[in-house]
């Protein structure tokens, strides 16, 4: 998108997008690690292992850490969980592991499990430590449909055991939404391929890229010439605000903007002076933030409802606040405002009637833009020949096992909390359900 | 990967991690919960005639020290309260369910070969895999003159382990007491005795503190208090002390290394100061069997770090350093270094030197900033600024290069019997 009414690349000089898009929590340093892991009780039967998604032996890595076995500490992670590199800066650990947290209860301050185990993890990484080795191969193929979160930590299980895997990837670059999708603040440094690279350094598992499901291949022939199927296939599709002028020049879908600005020189993404962002998630909070940082002046957030049903966690609503960005509750939006170009959008606002369903009233009000990004929400995009679906996503049983036999879904195609560390529990278990099924 | 097989005293086990003789060890049903989290080897809960000793309510006694609870640990607990036959079962039971572990039963009975003879036949039939002979407890029991009322004469070690060595053909371990002045008397009478190994070392006398509003010391039982046996984190120098000693004057004999063992760190000391295995007590009533999980993964990841594949080519390697004061370079000379990027001003080094030391560093205001600095030419080399920084490795001590050639107390102009000598 080239310079459109108000829209404009290098808003600021590159020297503060650079700070702007660094990591935003930086990294603990060794002192502050060690201090961080001894306040840690190495509970017996810890909360926080229970509110992680992969369940990780928390209080065990932490002590690692504490005793200065940082490979250990790694090791424990990272069994439970391959990408516990990106959870550990991307996990709304407010709402899992650190709220179990006995010091939470105890004194309101939580172990900072995130940071210890960005530690630990960083530590083996940046050293190219290969923490597991893999099993004598097998002679057995699986197919996993998408480099995202699900899919990676699908394959790394499955190489682990002495499979062998072939990724098909529609998009360049493997990562899924880690790389396309998350805060770049959260994940900077290219840590997204880093990442990958560090998990396929296992070995016996290779990506083919280009390649989408249901365009240039087709589910029956995966069937036919793998012993097994995984699907990690994210959600592609994304909602319209079902309003006239949705075509209008400046008017995109939040994802959209994210992930152009994620591939993209932060000098050469343009930006509204004035940005709406419609929606009440992380995905708004995520566009609005990273507007603000790539120069946006004034950034507001419309959502429908109050604070307390937004689905961005309380930590992200004030982490947007932090940056600037208004947050205004109660109001939808009914028009979009504009010719060629859109100026501006008009909201009602919104009430509970008494039945306790949302409804508009007739008190109005318009606020200028010059971008407006949505940001009401994803969907699963079906593609012909898939296993049964349910509420829209695929179905699957414990074993992530849909209805087809041998093959397997997970992370945001099926129901589930929306979160990368959820995407790696259904993948890792996945690959544990598979290879129990090939050899028994 | 590292090799962590251990062998103590004759005694293989697939780890060098023991529980050591106390309530972790009291019953089946601890010790099978531990070998299931890992643990290499147990010493059963010492085990006495009957009928059993009986034990206080208001048993243990602890220093918490700055924020950390159980920087020292203390009991006033005897030996096992439990029927011998009961133990003799489960023992029996244990060694046959986990075949590969070492399973040593702790003994403590009264001073008389029959005594010894009697149990001793009784426990070899579990068949367990060694014995250790409880000369160790501080407490209630020396007062009926068994425990360290044996341990602290080595005459009556001596003549124990003869009796016991005689009387069976398991291996026999010396628990020694840390309450003597020199350990290595009880430690060579034991060998003389032809004890297989000894484990040293069981609590130290201590009263933890004292309770000002009853005006009893802790543990309180019932208005009153006695002394106790004090372990944990506290004790680890005295015992490595005492084991480094034995180490370096008896090098033939296998050495157990206890005492405030709590991470791998800690039994990498034991070890590296002679100790074939280590065993843990309070740690694991701290925290729980799970530690030993640590405890095997660090061990392993630090040696393969440094390149060592067993345990026998760490064990004893510092003790050849571990040398006699009178033998110890005595023109070698540091001097502290403040890294200025790295200080925080709190201004400890200061005052610690200013008030205590040397007044060897000078608290200056540059520009109205706190500015320390060492003036190098009163700094002894003491190390208690670096000891007392807040600040991991904001002050160094670094090698001064004099020239002048190493020299001992022997040959050192102010020591009169050289003068003596050169004369
Ligand atoms: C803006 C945004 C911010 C987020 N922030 C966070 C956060 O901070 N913390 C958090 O935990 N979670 C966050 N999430 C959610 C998280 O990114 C996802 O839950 C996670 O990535 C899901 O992993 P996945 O593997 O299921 O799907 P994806 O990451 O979406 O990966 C799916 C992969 O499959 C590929 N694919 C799709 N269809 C096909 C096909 N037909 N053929 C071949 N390949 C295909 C895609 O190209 C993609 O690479 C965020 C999501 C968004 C959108
Ligand atoms: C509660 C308690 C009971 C103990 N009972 C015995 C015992 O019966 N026999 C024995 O040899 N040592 C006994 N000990 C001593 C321990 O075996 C060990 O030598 C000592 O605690 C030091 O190790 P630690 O610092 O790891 O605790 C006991 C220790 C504690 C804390
Ligand atoms: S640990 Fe607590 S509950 Fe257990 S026996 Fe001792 S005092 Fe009782």
């Amino acid at each position: 998108m080239t310079d459109i009414g108000d829209i404009t690349a290098a808003r600021l000089g590159a020297e503060q997008l650079a700070v702007n898009f660094a990591d935003a929590h930086p990294p603990l340093l060794p002192a502050q690690a060690v201090v961080e892991a001894n306040r840690c009780y190495f509970c017996h039967d810890a909360p926080c292992i229970e509110a992680c998604p992969t369940g990780i032996d928390i209080p065990s890595f932490i002590r690692k850490i504490a005793t200065g076995n940082l490979r250990g500490s790694a090791q424990t992670i990272l069994d439970a969980n391959i990408l516990g590199g990106s959870c550990a800066r991307v996990c709304p650990t407010e709402e899992l592991c650190e709220r179990a947290c006995v010091h939470t209860a105890q004194e309101s301050k939580p172990i900072q499990i995130g940071a210890l185990q960005r530690h630990a993890t960083d530590w083996l990484m940046d050293l190219g430590i290969a923490p597991f080795d893999r099993a004598a191969p097998t002679g057995r193929r699986i197919a996993v449909v998408g480099a995202g979160p699900a899919g990676l930590a699908c394959a790394h299980g499955l190489a682990r055991h002495g499979h062998d895997v072939t990724i098909f990837e529609a998009r360049t670059k493997p990562g899924g939404l880690t790389e396309y999708g998350i805060a770049a603040y959260k994940v900077a440094d290219d840590f997204a391929q880093r990442e990958v690279g560090f998990i396929l350094s296992i070995g016996g598992v290779t990506i083919e890229h280009g390649k989408a499901l249901g365009r240039d291949i087709t589910l029956d022939a995966l069937r036919r010439d793998f012993d097994a199927v995984f699907m990690g296939l994210g959600q592609t599709g994304v909602k319209a605000l079902g309003l006239a002028g949705e075509d209008m020049a400046g008017v995109r879908d939040a994802i959209d903007f994210i992930a152009e600005l994620r591939q993209t020189p932060k000098d050469r993404v343009a930006v509204g002076r004035r940005v709406v962002v419609i929606g009440g998630g992380n995905t708004a909070i995520d566009a609005a933030t990273q507007a603000r940082r790539l120069g946006a002046e004034d950034v507001t957030i419309v959502y429908r409802r109050g604070p307390e049903q937004m689905t961005a966690t309380d930590d992200e609503q004030a982490w947007a606040q932090t940056n600037n960005v208004r947050i205004r509750h109660w109001a939808a939006p009914t028009r979009l405002l504009g010719g060629q170009t859109v100026t501006g959008v008009e909201f009602a606002r919104t009430k509970m009637d008494a039945a306790g369903r949302l409804t508009l009233t007739e008190e109005t009000f318009m606020l200028p833009a010059d971008m407006v990004l949505k940001a009401i929400g994803q969907s699963f995009e079906p593609i012909d020949g898939l296993p049964a679906l349910r509420d829209g996503r695929i179905e699957v049983n414990a074993d992530r096992l849909t209805s087809l036999p041998g093959v397997f879904a997970g992370g945001d195609c099926v129901a589930g909390a929306d979160l990368t560390v959820a995407a790696v529990q259904d993948g890792k278990l996945a690959a544990a359900a598979i290879h129990r099924l090939l050899c028994g | 990967m590292a090799d962590l097989r251990s062998t103590f005293a004759g005694i293989a086990s697939p780890n060098p991690f023991w529980l050591a003789s106390a309530p972790p060890t009291d019953k089946a049903y601890n010790i099978a919960r531990a070998f299931k989290a890992g643990w290499g080897g147990v010493v059963w809960k010492t085990l006495g005639e009957d009928p059993p000793i009986v034990n206080t309510s208001s048993r243990y006694g602890a220093v918490s020290y700055n924020g950390v609870r159980m920087a020292a640990f203390s009991n006033i607990e005897l030996i096992t309260d439990r029927p011998l036959q009961i133990n003799l079962d489960e023992i029996k039971q244990i060694k046959r369910d986990w075949p590969n572990r070492a399973v040593v039963v702790s003994l403590m009975v009264p001073c008389t070969e029959e005594s010894w003879k009697a149990i001793l036949a009784r426990v070899e039939e579990t068949g367990c895999d060694g014995v250790e002979l409880n000369f160790g407890c501080p407490h209630g029991m020396s007062e009926r003159n068994m425990g360290a009322a044996v341990g602290q004469v080595p005459d009556y070690v001596e003549m124990v382990t003869r009796w016991c060595k005689q009387h069976t053909r398991m291996p026999v371990i010396v628990k020694l007491t840390p309450n003597v002045t020199d350990i290595l008397a009880p430690a060579a009478a034991a060998q003389r005795g032809g004890a297989d190994g000894v484990s040293l070392i069981n609590t130290v006398q201590s009263i933890t503190g004292v309770d000002l509003d009853l005006m009893a010391p802790e543990p309180v039982v019932d208005g009153r208090g006695t002394h106790g046996g004090l372990c944990g984190p506290a004790i680890k120098p005295i015992a490595l002390r005492m084991v480094a000693d034995i180490a370096r004057a008896m090098p033939g004999l296998p050495v157990s290394g206890i005492g405030g063992i709590a991470v791998w760190r800690d039994a990498a000391e034991f070890i590296a100061l002679g100790a074939s295995n280590v065993q843990v007590c309070t740690a694991a009533m701290h925290h729980g069997f799970k530690i030993v999980e640590d405890m095997i993964d660090g061990l392993a990841n630090w040696m393969d770090s440094k390149d060592y594949q067993t345990i026998d080519q760490v064990r004893g390697r510092a003790v050849p350093n571990y040398v006699h004061w009178s033998d110890l370079n005595l023109n070698y000379q540091i001097v502290a270094r403040i890294d200025q990027n790295l200080c925080i001003k709190c201004g400890l080094c200061h005052i610690g030197c200013e008030d205590t030391s040397h007044q060897a560093i000078a608290a200056l205001r540059v520009d109205g900033e706190r500015r320390y600095e060492v003036i190098d030419a009163e700094c002894v080399g003491c190390n208690l600024c670096m000891l007392a920084c807040p600040v991991d490795g904001c002050i160094t001590m670094v090698r001064q290069d004099t020239g002048a050639a190493v020299v001992t107390w022997a040959d050192h102009p102010n020591n009169p019997l050289g003068k003596e000598r050169a004369a």
